[in-house]
Order: C-alpha cells, then sequence, then structure tokens
C-alpha cells in the first residue's frame, strides 16, 4: 500500500517545479505551460485523496479543473495572439505597454 | 519496497524529471512534447489511484486538445527569433528560490499527512460493483448537477471570447 503522505508530497514538488517555471521564463507560452503543471500537480493530490478517503468528491473537482484548464488556456491563447498581432514579442519582460 | 510502492516510485519519479526537463526547454515545441509524455504518466497515476474515467478524459482533454492548441499557437507566432536569446528572466535566481522556499515549506508541512476516519462510502468493493464511470457520473448528475451546468456556461464562455480576442476586427 502506497501511504497517501507520498502523493500529496509528489503533487507539492511538481507544482514546485510549477512555480518555479513561472517565476523563471521569459517565453509567456511556456508560463502558461507552467500553469497546466500546477493545475495538474494539483489534480494528482485531490484523486488520491478522493481514492484514500474513499469520496468522490475529489474526482468531480478534478473534471471541474480539467474544463477550467481548457477555457483558460483558450482564452490565454487568443490573447497571446491578440497581443503578438500589436507588438510581435512574447518575452514577458519585453511587455510593457501599461508600464510609466 | 512492495510492487505497488515501485510503480509508485516509477511514476512519481518520471513525472518530476519530465516536469524540470520542460519547463528548461528552450524551444517550446519541445517543451509541448515532453509534457505531454509527462500527462501520460500521470494518467497512469490516475489509474494506479482508481480513475479511469479521468486517466481517459487526461488523455483526450488535456494531451488531445490542450497540447494540440498550444503547438497550433506556437505555429502561428513566429519563434525564430526567440531560440537565439536568454531564455530565463533577469530575476530568475529570486524566482527560483521563491519556488525552492514554496518546495521545502509545503513538503515539511505535508509530509505526514494521514487520512483518518470517517471514509466515504466509495470503497473500492462499491465501485468496482458498478463501475468507475457510473459511479462518477451518478454523483455529477446528482449532486453536483449546478456546477455541472455552470462548467458548459464557463466552457461558452471561453468559445465566444476566443473568437473575439483572436479576430482582428469583430
Amino acid at each position: 500500500m502506497v501511504p497517501l503522505s507520498w502523493y500529496i508530497i509528489l503533487s507539492a514538488v511538481v507544482f514546485s517545479i510549477g512555480v518555479v517555471g513561472f517565476f523563471t521564463r521569459r517565453n509567456l507560452i511556456m508560463i502558461f505551460m507552467s500553469i497546466e503543471l500546477m493545475l495538474n500537480s494539483v489534480n494528482i493530490s485531490l484523486v488520491a485523496y478522493s481514492h484514500y478517503l474513499q469520496s468522490m468528491r475529489g474526482q468531480v473537482l478534478v473534471f471541474f479543473v480539467i474544463a477550467v484548464a481548457a477555457a483558460e488556456a483558450a482564452i490565454g491563447l487568443a490573447i497571446i495572439i491578440a497581443y503578438y498581432r500589436n507588438n510581435p514579442t512574447i518575452k514577458v519582460d519585453e511587455i510593457n505597454l501599461l508600464k510609466g | 519496497m512492495t510492487a505497488p510502492q515501485w510503480f509508485f516510485a516509477y511514476f512519481a519519479g518520471m513525472i518530476t524529471l519530465l516536469s524540470v526537463v520542460m519547463i528548461t526547454r528552450r524551444n517550446p515545441v519541445h517543451g509541448v512534447l515532453w509534457m505531454l509524455v509527462l500527462f501520460v504518466h500521470i494518467a497512469g497515476l490516475y489509474l494506479f489511484l482508481n480513475a479511469e474515467f479521468l486517466a481517459a478524459i487526461q488523455i483526450i482533454v488535456y494531451a488531445g486538445a490542450i497540447l494540440v492548441l498550444f503547438l497550433f499557437v506556437i505555429m502561428l507566432l513566429n519563434l525564430k527569433k526567440e531560440l537565439t536569446v536568454r531564455k530565463v528572466q533577469k530575476h530568475w535566481v529570486l524566482g527560483a528560490a521563491i519556488g525552492v522556499i514554496f518546495a521545502l515549506f509545503v513538503v515539511t508541512v505535508v509530509a505526514g499527512i494521514t487520512v483518518l476516519p470517517p471514509l466515504g462510502e466509495y470503497s473500492i468493493e462499491a465501485i468496482r460493483s458498478e463501475g468507475s464511470i457510473m459511479t462518477l457520473g451518478k454523483v455529477m448528475y446528482t449532486k453536483y448537477l449546478l456546477p455541472f451546468e455552470i462548467a458548459s456556461l464557463v466552457l461558452l464562455v471561453a468559445i465566444v471570447g476566443a473568437v473575439v480576442l483572436a479576430k482582428k476586427r469583430i
């Protein structure tokens, strides 16, 4: 039997890798992929809790998280395309139109 | 270690390794392809946790739809120039430090987590007698019917919003 804490530790580690990617990468697409990674790590912990607590709630939540992630990816990538049309760059430190 | 623990160790090691590989690729296309392998491994972990439906959804929606969407957008943007410049931000050491501190903090907090009774009614035997998808569907269409309908609204907003944002002139 695998202890529950192993799953939660795995989830925390993958989430932190996503955080590192989010804070360090310069490419907007890679930042988006780090966000997807963080969502997935949370899904792992939700499914693990659902299994160990013998409840269906976690799996239902994961279903909604996946639906929201799909919506978020569609909207976010549309924003990237809309921005790229005006300023052909997706490096986050060069996206500073609102900077005073 | 027993066989399930070895199984978990393989998947956990691969998931951690692949996430590190994914966030360090310079070319976003390579990142997306490594992410595909990562998602297949996460789906394997879901199977291990008796969540067959979610494993299928993980492959179909994440690997099949979202990653293809990423690849399409990368194709639309001209990223030749991006491949030759610095791939990390100026203050990347600070960002990495935040991530590492966060990891240490969370891992020390959650390391001793155990499940306390009372357990729910969906034991492995109960799920197996009905089938995993049927059990999940019954819960989703009764107890979580309203969130389910709201999820459909969220997807509708995403469809309309993506078209409105990406269109040149409305």
